[in-house]
């Protein structure tokens, strides 16, 4: 292939989030001669825990797909070539090509080294790539590893044919095993610290219930679009707990993207964000909650809402416990929860009354903070619900 | 997909005086869960219309709204927030929609 010229430029397989170092086009929403904005849906890609619409970043003209459908290639691989109209992008002479930059965690780290080929026919053979011997450069596992261990006869996990030309890599254990390797970094890497105060939501409640009962549905508010902005509006006076840690310091997030735990009922949990969820109204955040949950169960997920979360909140709702100690998202350094709605005995003007209570939590990275400023995060957060008028 | 002949047939105490009403929206509501929550449709059939369906299937605040907004738009009825706390169930739901609200 060759490499874009002054009047084109290459858009790349983004990364959607900082466990994903591959993934494949399933469907196009382009056609070449296509003119395409920022922000147009340009492909749907299948990685392991979702679909995802990508976006474009730049305006151009599509001149030609150079991936196939569900053609499995790693993050930076140019997927389409388009033709510069105004300005573009700059050009990348000699540069390599790379995504929109974002602070992620070192994917390289968690990754077995492998050629593109191997990973391919592993992933065509059901083969865990951790479980081989690598005999390439590096100890890197090459194909011939992959076909020693498939045709191996002592290895049970082997199918003996490998006939599906396009397997659903995506399953349970797939995004089980993506779970599982990110919070173990986070618990190796991460020196949390935990916090935690009970909110009174009865000033909440009330006004949410007088609000909504003059609302027709659609238009009403969930509690957990209040507790996303009341902790948009405290990390945004902060703002030490929102943003990321790389490369040995903290780097403060320029803005508030909130992402949001969503359980998934096939299991495990995606973490869509609202950007800039300080600046946006209540209304606007809870349409934009109810978009990416929604999203999330259909699979229809955005890349613009998968990179670049500076905080993350798990809330656990009427059903769940009555309170999360958390493990943080690296490289971000906070994470907050929100427990069960509870009615709990309070001291209230030296009386015990019964009050609804939420305990909110903080997982903090120790590295980044410490419990003072933790403390005053939660101490603003138990304002802001105070006030539910204000968010 | 839950045909009324499927739910009636699962649920044969729906078929009792008023219970056409009551297995057309049973219908109704129970393709509304289906739509929002594709995943718990294989357990819809079976399901008991007199149990708590949001415990029962593991439905959240999310999907409580999104389900109360479908049912709301396609029979245009009002579902007040005060009305939440007693439409637990498929039955309840049904009654409430073939009285046309409260």
């Amino acid at each position: 292939m060759t490499p874009p010229n002054d009047a084109t430029f290459d858009y790349a397989m983004p990364s959607l989030g900082a466990d994903m170092d591959e993934g494949r086009v399933i469907e196009w929403r382009i056609a070449p001669g296509d003119t395409v904005h920022r922000g147009d849906l340009v492909a749907v890609v299948e990685t392991e825990k979702s679909d995802i619409d990508i976006e474009i970043w730049h305006d151009g003209v599509i001149e030609e797909l150079l991936v196939d459908l569900g053609q499995l290639v790693d993050v930076g691989t140019p997927i389409a070539r388009l033709r510069r109209v105004g300005g573009g992008p700059p050009t990348m002479k000699g540069a390599p090509v790379t995504t929109e930059r974002i602070a992620e965690g070192s994917i390289a780290e968690r990754r077995v080294a492998s050629s593109p080929l191997a990973r391919r026919l592993a992933a065509d053979r059901g083969i865990e790539l951790g479980d081989l011997r690598g005999s390439g450069p590096g100890g890197a596992v090459v194909e011939a590893d992959v076909l020693a261990a498939s045709t191996a006869p002592a290895a049970p996990a082997a199918p003996a044919a490998p006939a599906r030309p396009d397997p659903p890599r995506r399953s349970a254990d797939t995004m089980r095993q993506l779970i599982a390797e990110r919070m173990s970094t986070a618990n190796r890497e991460i020196p949390h610290y935990h916090l935690a105060r009970d909110l009174d939501v009865d000033a909440l409640e009330t006004w949410l219930a007088e609000r909504n009962a003059n609302r027709p549905i659609d238009e009403r508010v969930l509690p957990a679009a209040c507790f996303i902005r009341a902790v948009a509006l405290a990390a945004a006076r902060h703002r030490d707990l929102n943003g990321w840690w790389v490369d040995n310091r903290f780097e403060p997030a320029e803005s508030v993207n909130v992402a949001m735990a969503v359980s998934l009922r096939r299991g495990g949990l995606v973490t869509p964000h609202i950007e800039r969820a300080d600046e946006r109204s209540l209304d606007e955040v809870m349409a934009a909650l109810t978009e990416r949950v929604a999203a999330a169960r259909t699979g229809k997920l955005r890349s613009s809402w998968m990179t670049g979360a500076s905080i993350t909140i798990t809330h656990l709702g009427d059903t769940g416990a009555d309170l999360v100690h958390g493990v943080i998202s690296p490289p971000q350094v906070a994470l907050v929860g929100f427990g069960r709605p509870r009615s709990l005995p309070s001291a209230v003007d030296g009386s015990v009354v019964i009050r609804p209570v939420v305990t909110a939590t903080l997982a903090a990275d120790h590295r980044a903070t410490d419990g003072a400023i933790g403390s005053r995060f939660l101490a603003t957060l138990a304002q802001l619900i105070d006030h539910p008028e204000d968010l | 997909m839950n045909t009324p002949d499927d739910i009636r047939a699962a649920n044969p105490s729906i078929d009792r005086p008023g219970g056409h009403d009551h297995v057309d929206v049973a219908t109704m509501v129970l393709s509304a869960i289906a739509d929002v929550a594709p995943e718990v449709e294989p357990e819809l059939a079976d399901l008991d219309h007199d149990v708590d369906v949001w415990n029962e299937l593991q439905l959240d605040s999310m999907d409580h709204l999104a389900v109360m907004t479908r049912l709301s738009e396609q029979t245009g009825i009002e579902i007040a927030e005060r009305n939440y706390p007693r439409l637990t169930t498929i039955r309840s739901l049904c009654d409430f929609l073939a009285a046309g609200g409260d």
